[in-house]
C-alpha cells in the first residue's frame, strides 16, 4: 500500500541525508522523494512515497519526527489530496510514426519538447497512474529514456501544510 | 573579543559543566589551550571510546549531560562507540570533536574523517560548525537537545578554523527555539484517564520499568504508584535499581537472561504497564504474544518506541514522573492480594551456590558484595557473563545498577565507574567485569590513578569469553571457536604495574574476607576472582 508523505524540513545542508538515512537504516521502503523550497526559503519540503502498512507508516511518521530539522510531517489521506509527477520520456521516432506519437501526446496532453530524425522526447505531467499508462502507449515504439521525478502533492481544498513558523508569520 | 575556543569553554561553564573527559589532538588544541586556563576539570582517558563511557557514567550519576571531547579523524571514529552505546541507553552526552579547518573539509586531509556522517544513525543530533558566532547558539541547542525529551548524544563537530576565529561580544542565549524539537512531556490527560480506568478492571496487573525511569527521576513515582497499588514490579536490565531488589514488590529482572518470577508474571498477566522501556529482544522475545494475552498500557516519551515492536492499546507520551504523578491522582486501586503472593512465591529466596574446588562461585559472591557495600553504592556492570550475574544476583538497595544494557559494549565498566566516581566521589563505586571485558579498557588504570578516581574493580577471570562460549555450547556444537583467552597477564602484576592494590581469590571461603579488604582499603582496588569455565550465566 502507498502512502505520500509531506514533510517540512529546515532548509539547511545534510538534512536530505539525514531523512534518508533513516529509511535506510529502519528499513523503510521509499518509493520517491522530491525536494523542493517552499514559500518560505529557509524551510524544504520533501514529499515522500512509501509502501508499507499502516504500521509502518505510522512507525516512518514517528521516526520522521524525531529528527531535529524536520519540522512537520503529514500523512496525505487517499482521495484528499492532489499529486503530480513529471517524466521526460526520448522514443525512437522515424518519420513514419511521428503523426502517430503526435496523436498520443494530445490525447494524454503530453508535451512534445524536442524532435530529431530519429527521436523524439515527451514533457508529461500527470500521477503516478497516469504516467504509467503513458508509458505504456510509448513502449511499443520503443522507449529509448525515462527521466522521472518523484511524486509531488498538495492538499484539496483550501487545506494547508505548513509549518508553525510559517504561519506566524 | 574572545576567540572561538574561549566561547566554546565559557558555554561549557554557563552549562555548569565542572569535569570533562577527553584526549587532545591537532585540530582540537586551540580548545584544549582555552580549557587550560580554566576551572574545568579535564580528565584525560588512554582511548577517546573510553572519554564517551566515561562521560557517560558521569551523566547517569549526575543528572546532567557527560561531555567528551576528542580530535578530529582517528580520535572521532574512537568516540563512535562511546556515542553509539550512549544512543542505545539515552543517555545525555555533548562529543565535541575538533575537525580539519573548514576549507580544507571533503579534500581527505590529515586527520579528517566525516564524523558527522559517521554517527548520522546512532546519534540524536549534530552539528558542524561553520562561523565561530554560532557556537553559543549550537552549545545552548546542544545541551538543550540532549537533556530533554528522551535523552541522548549531541555531537559538535568544530573545524580549527572556527575555534581560532573570534566573537566580537560574547553572549550565552538563554533560550532556545528549535523550530522541529518540542518533545511533550505531559501526558495527554484522556489517555490517563483511560489507564487508569483499564487498571481498575485488571485481575493480574505487572508493572514493568525500563531505564527510562532513571530519566527525570522517573522511579521515585514508579515505586510511589506501585507501593500504593501493591502492584508486582519487572524491570528491563536498564530498569534494575527501580525499586531495591529485595522489596516485596519487585520480581526481578524479564528477558532471556532474566529470572524466572519476572518472567512468569509476565506471561501470566492480564495488565502490563511498561513505562520507559522500549520493548528490546532481549527483554521480550515475543512481544506479540504478551499483548495477545494483557492489556498494554504503554508510557514514553519517545512517541516513536510506543508501538514500535508491541501494539500498544492505550499510548501514553510523555515524561515518566508526569504521567505517574498524574495517573497517581485519578486512580485508587488495590492489587488482587491472591495474584500479588503468586508473583512473590516465585521470587527465589534462597537460591543455593553450589561450591567447585579450586573456584570461585560469581553468583555467591556478587550476594556477599552487595551485602558489603554500602546501601547506596553504585555498581557498574560490563558485558558478558558478568552482567547476568550482576543483573540477577547484585541486590540493589538505594543504591545504582549501571551497564550497558542496548549496545552491550565491552570495556564499558571501568570508565563508566570512572565516570560515576567523580560524579559522585562520597559514594562507593565497583566496575564488576569478565577478563575478556576488563582486557578491552585495563588502560584506563591508568586514568584511575591520574585522576584520583577511586574504583573498586572485580574481574571474573574463567579464562574464556563465557558468554559467547555458552552460545557455542548451545547453537554450535561446542566448538569453542576463538573463545579462550590464552596469553592474557598475571593482572596483580599488572595492577602493581599500576601501582594499584590487588588481591586474586579462588576459593569461595576467601570471599568475605577479601570483600573486606576490597572495601576498607583507601584508593583504587583491583579484586580477581577465579571463576570456572564452566560456570552458566543463569
Amino acid at each position: 500500500m502507498k502512502h505520500t508523505l509531506s514533510v517540512l524540513v529546515e532548509n539547511h545542508a545534510g538534512v536530505l541525508s539525514k531523512v534518508s538515512g533513516l529509511f535506510t537504516r529502519r528499513g523503510f521502503n521509499i518509493d520517491s522523494l522530491a525536494v523542493g523550497e517552499t514559500e518560505d526559503p529557509s524551510i524544504s519540503r520533501m514529499t515522500i512515497v512509501v509502501h508499507g502498512d499502516d504500521a509502518v507508516v505510522e512507525q516512518v511518521e514517528k521516526q520522521l519526527n524525531k529528527i531535529i530539522p524536520v519540522i512537520k510531517v503529514k500523512a496525505y489521506k487517499e482521495g484528499e489530496y492532489l499529486s503530480r509527477q513529471l517524466s521526460l520520456i526520448k522514443v525512437a521516432a522515424p518519420p513514419s510514426k511521428r503523426a502517430e506519437l503526435m496523436k498520443i501526446a494530445e490525447l494524454m496532453n503530453a508535451r512534445i519538447l524536442d524532435v530529431s530524425p530519429t527521436s523524439m522526447t515527451f514533457e508529461f505531467t500527470d500521477t503516478l497512474e497516469r504516467t504509467e499508462v503513458m508509458e505504456d502507449l510509448l513502449r511499443p515504439f520503443g522507449i529509448r529514456e525515462i527521466v522521472r521525478t518523484g511524486t509531488i502533492a498538495i492538499e484539496k481544498g483550501a487545506a494547508v501544510t505548513r509549518s508553525k513558523k510559517a504561519s506566524q508569520d | 573579543m574572545i576567540t572561538g575556543a574561549q566561547a566554546m569553554v565559557e558555554c561549557l561553564k554557563c552549562e555548569g559543566v565542572t569535569t570533562v573527559f577527553g584526549y587532545p589532538g591537532a585540530t582540537i588544541a586551540p580548545f584544549y589551550d582555552a580549557l587550560f586556563a580554566s576551572s574545568i576539570r579535564h580528565v584525560l582517558v588512554r582511548q577517546e571510546q573510553n572519554a564517551g563511557h566515561a562521560a557517560s557514567g558521569y551523566a547517569r550519576i549526575s543528572g546532567k549531560p557527560g561531555v567528551c571531547i576528542a580530535t578530529s579523524g582517528p580520535g572521532a571514529t574512537n568516540l563512535i562507540t562511546g556515542i553509539a552505546t550512549a544512543y542505545m541507553d539515552s543517555i545525555p552526552l555533548i562529543c565535541i570533536t575538533g575537525q580539519v579547518r573548514s576549507d580544507q573539509l571533503g579534500r581527505d586531509v590529515f586527520q579528517e574523517a566525516d564524523i558527522t556522517g559517521a554517527t548520522e544513525s546512532f546519534i540524536k543530533h549534530s552539528y558542524l560548525v561553520k562561523d565561530t558566532k554560532d557556537l553559543p547558539r549550537v552549545f545552548k541547542e546542544a545541551f538543550h537537545i540532549a537533556s530533554t525529551g528522551r535523552p541522548g548524544p549531541v555531537l559538535i563537530d568544530i573545524p580549527i578554523d572556527v575555534q581560532l576565529g573570534e566573537i566580537p561580544d560574547f553572549s550565552y542565549p538563554e533560550k532556545v527555539d528549535i523550530v522541529g524539537y518540542k518533545p511533550s512531556v505531559a501526558g495527554n490527560a484522556r489517555q490517563i484517564q483511560r489507564a487508569a480506568d483499564l487498571i481498575q478492571t485488571a485481575k493480574r496487573p505487572v508493572f514493568c520499568a525500563g531505564g527510562g525511569v532513571f530519566a527525570a527521576e522517573g522511579y521515585r513515582m514508579v515505586r510511589k504508584l506501585c507501593e500504593q497499588c501493591h502492584m508486582p514490579v519487572v524491570s528491563t536490565m536498564m530498569g534494575i535499581g527501580v525499586l531495591p531488589s529485595d522489596h516485596p514488590l519487585y520480581l526481578g529482572m524479564i528477558g532471556t537472561h532474566g529470572v524466572k518470577a519476572a518472567n512468569r508474571a509476565l506471561r501470566e498477566a492480564d495488565l502490563l504497564i511498561l513505562a520507559g522501556a522500549r520493548v528490546g529482544d532481549r527483554a521480550m522475545a515475543t512481544p506479540d504474544q504478551i499483548a495477545e494475552r494483557a492489556h498494554i498500557i504503554h508510557i514514553d516519551v519517545d512517541p516513536a518506541e510506543i508501538g514500535k515492536n508491541m501494539p500498544a492499546e492505550i499510548p501514553i507520551v510523555g515524561d515518566v514522573e508526569n504521567v505517574l504523578g498524574r495517573l497517581m491522582e485519578v486512580l485508587s486501586f488495590e492489587t488482587d492480594e491472591g495474584w500479588v503472593k503468586q508473583c512473590a512465591s516465585l521470587k527465589a529466596r534462597d537460591c543455593s551456590f553450589p561450591s567447585r574446588e579450586g573456584y570461585v562461585n560469581p553468583k555467591a559472591f556478587l550476594r556477599k558484595l552487595s551485602a558489603a557495600m554500602d546501601p547506596d553504592c553504585i555498581l557498574v556492570a560490563d558485558v558478558g557473563q558478568n552482567q547476568i550475574w550482576c543483573a540477577n544476583y547484585f541486590t540493589i538497595r538505594q543504591g545504582r545498577f549501571l551497564t550497558s544494557g542496548g549496545m552491550g559494549t565491552m570495556g564499558y565498566s571501568i570508565p563508566a565507574a570512572i565516570g560515576a566516581k567523580l560524579a559522585r566521589p562520597d559514594l562507593q563505586v565497583c566496575a564488576v567485569c569478565g577478563d575478556g571485558s576488563f582486557q578491552m579498557s585495563l588502560n584506563e588504570l591508568a586514568t584511575i590513578n591520574q585522576s584520583g578516581a577511586h574504583v573498586k574493580m572485580v574481574v571474573m577471570r574463567n579464562g574464556r569469553l563465557g558468554m559467547v562460549r555458552e552460545l557455542q555450547d548451545k547453537l554450535y556444537g561446542g566448538r569453542h571457536s576463538a573463545t579462550k583467552l590464552d596469553g592474557s597477564p598475571d593482572f596483580m602484576l599488572l595492577a602493581k604495574a599500576y601501582g594499584i592494590p590487588s588481591l586474586s581469590i579462588r576459593e569461595d571461603g576467601q570471599v568475605e574476607e577479601a570483600i573486606g579488604t576490597m572495601l576498607s582499603t583507601d584508593g583504587p582496588f583491583l579484586l580477581q576472582c577465579i571463576v570456572h569455565p564452566d560456570e552458566p550465566s543463569l
